[in-house]
């Protein structure tokens, strides 16, 4: 494998400077290309359509957030974007030098590829319970993209204390509240150097007075330009902190566009009905 | 020979003791040994989408669940010579208890990967891991844990098991009582310090059962 090949894993990271977080290593970083366009997204379980022919783009530094009742295919959706789910067809093309093609089914260099590209943070954190904190978030970047475990740790250590959660090293993860759990999925992630951050639903699995916490993390991810999709139901949070919100609905993408207009003035009937439900549940 | 019943059992003891440390427990532990690295393998054949590999599996698993362990130990010893395949007492009992202990902790241990929640693969495939680094590194350690129980009852009746060995011709702690109590004719007294010394080993075990449990526990909230 040769450094320039796109598929090869791990080369996407820039050297990273001891004691600084990192930042994608993406040449294009600051530009507002399209990092992420998907075409023709297509997924069925059995008879049950899930997603049907989706189409996304997200430009370099953007932050979209897909919202949708749940059923609505939105985590389907973002699963995809990880290789997590395996689509029936349609495209994924990430910064350009990499398109999988799901007319065919990908290789699993390919998906490697774009896992390589992504890195997902999950509702529920999926820490791995048997490591300590620094384990894992050491456990990629040191196992699978082979960089020196010094290197790694150093930058681990960085990324933690920016979340406050340095003197949390070698905790376990029980050890720790779910916000605590989730700003450490959120640093894995990190670590891990992607191009883009993949959010599923991060706050919905925590006690209300821990929201804040992992949503003014994202928010500052957010400041910094990472380029991000967030399936999310907080909706102030997505007015605050995306530059588009698309509406899913039915396994397609209804309508998308600035937070104020869909989520203020929607076009659609089914989008109106969907934020009445959440903004006057009762 | 007038020895009291307590001199009868002082001197009958270290014979036994000794059938246990040459006999009964290296055979134990190396049909341990062996059985658990068969039994990971059919655990993982068992889980296979391929369905010859997984149906080869299920056939080895019901083949030793459902026939005797005494029958499988003579078929190896006294069957297969009768096809040309003269195997020595040891290596047959071996043969047949890693066979045996393959078949019950292959269960054990896909009972165990399954208990593992599917967040666990996904997040190893999140960090780029493929499915075997996956399995070592994520789910196995995972997976032991949770196996810890089952798998030492699984021990402790091999250990207890590993006396059918003294019917072909293998020298363990059953053995050594049987020659002692043909010789003096106490069957009473020598079968119950029989029993006795089996019973303090299988209590050794259960302590090493709960340190590595504890041990294994550090990560789990209690």
């Amino acid at each position: 494998m040769s450094p320039t090949d796109p598929l090869a894993p791990g080369t996407s990271g820039a050297p990273g400077t001891p004691g600084v977080p990192p930042t994608p290593s993406d040449p294009t970083w600051g530009t507002h290309a399209p990092l992420l366009t998907v075409q023709g997204l297509s997924k069925s379980f059995g008879d049950h359509q899930v997603l049907a022919s989706v189409d996304l783009t997200v430009s370099r530094g953007q932050v979209l957030a897909l919202i949708g009742a749940s059923g609505s295919g939105k985590t389907t959706l973002l699963r995809c974007l990880n290789g997590l789910e395996t689509p029936d067809g349609g495209t994924i093309d990430v910064g350009g030098d990499l398109r999988l093609d799901f007319g065919t089914t990908p290789s699993v260099r390919e998906l490697a590829a774009l896992r390589d590209r992504s890195a997902m943070v999950f509702q529920h954190y999926n820490l791995f319970p048997h490591k300590t904190v620094l384990q894992n978030v050491m456990e990629g970047p040191v196992v699978v993209q082979r960089r020196p475990a010094a290197d790694v740790r150093t930058e681990a250590l960085a990324l933690l204390d920016r979340v406050g959660l340095a003197a949390k090293r070698d905790a376990y993860p029980f050890e720790l509240s779910g916000g605590q759990q989730q700003r450490v999925g959120i640093v894995r992630a990190l670590a891990l150097r992607p191009r883009l951050l993949l959010f599923d639903e991060p706050t919905s699995a925590l006690d209300p007075e821990l929201v804040g916490e992992v949503l003014g993390l994202i928010k500052q991810l957010a400041e910094e330009g990472w380029t991000m999709v967030i399936v999310t139901h907080e909706l102030q949070f997505a007015r605050e902190v995306a530059h588009e919100v698309a509406f899913v609905d039915a396994g397609r993408v209804l309508e998308r566009g600035a937070p104020e207009a869909v989520l203020r003035d929607p076009e659609h009937e089914r989008t109106r009905q969907f934020l009445r439900r959440i903004l006057h549940p009762f | 020979m007038n020895q009291t019943p307590w001199e009868q059992f002082v001197s009958s003891l270290w014979p036994i003791v000794q059938g246990a440390l040459l006999g009964t427990i290296p055979l134990a532990l190396v049909s341990f040994v062996v059985g658990l690295a068969i039994a990971l393998v059919v655990a993982l054949m068992r889980l296979s989408r391929r369905r010859l590999v997984s149906g080869v599996a299920r056939v080895y698993v019901s083949l030793v669940r459902g026939t005797p362990l005494l029958v499988q130990l003579f078929v190896i010893f006294y069957g297969l010579p009768s096809v040309g395949v003269v195997i020595d007492p040891w290596p047959s009992a071996v043969a047949a208890f890693s066979i045996n202990v393959g078949g019950y902790a292959a269960e054990v241990i896909r009972a165990a990967i399954l208990s593992v929640p599917k967040g666990q693969w996904e997040a190893a495939y999140m960090i780029g891991m493929s499915r075997n680094v996956a399995l070592r590194r994520i789910i196995l350690p995972q997976a032991a844990r949770v196996s810890v129980p089952p798998l030492s009852n699984t021990f402790i009746s091999l250990v207890k098991d590993t006396s059918l060995a003294s019917l072909i011709l293998v020298t363990d702690l059953f053995q050594r009582a049987r020659e002692i109590a043909a010789f003096n004719g106490e069957f009473m007294l020598v079968f119950l310090e029989a029993a006795l010394v089996y019973w303090v080993i299988c209590l050794g075990l259960s302590v090493l059962q709960s340190r590595l449990e504890t041990r294994l526990d550090r990560y789990v909230a209690h």
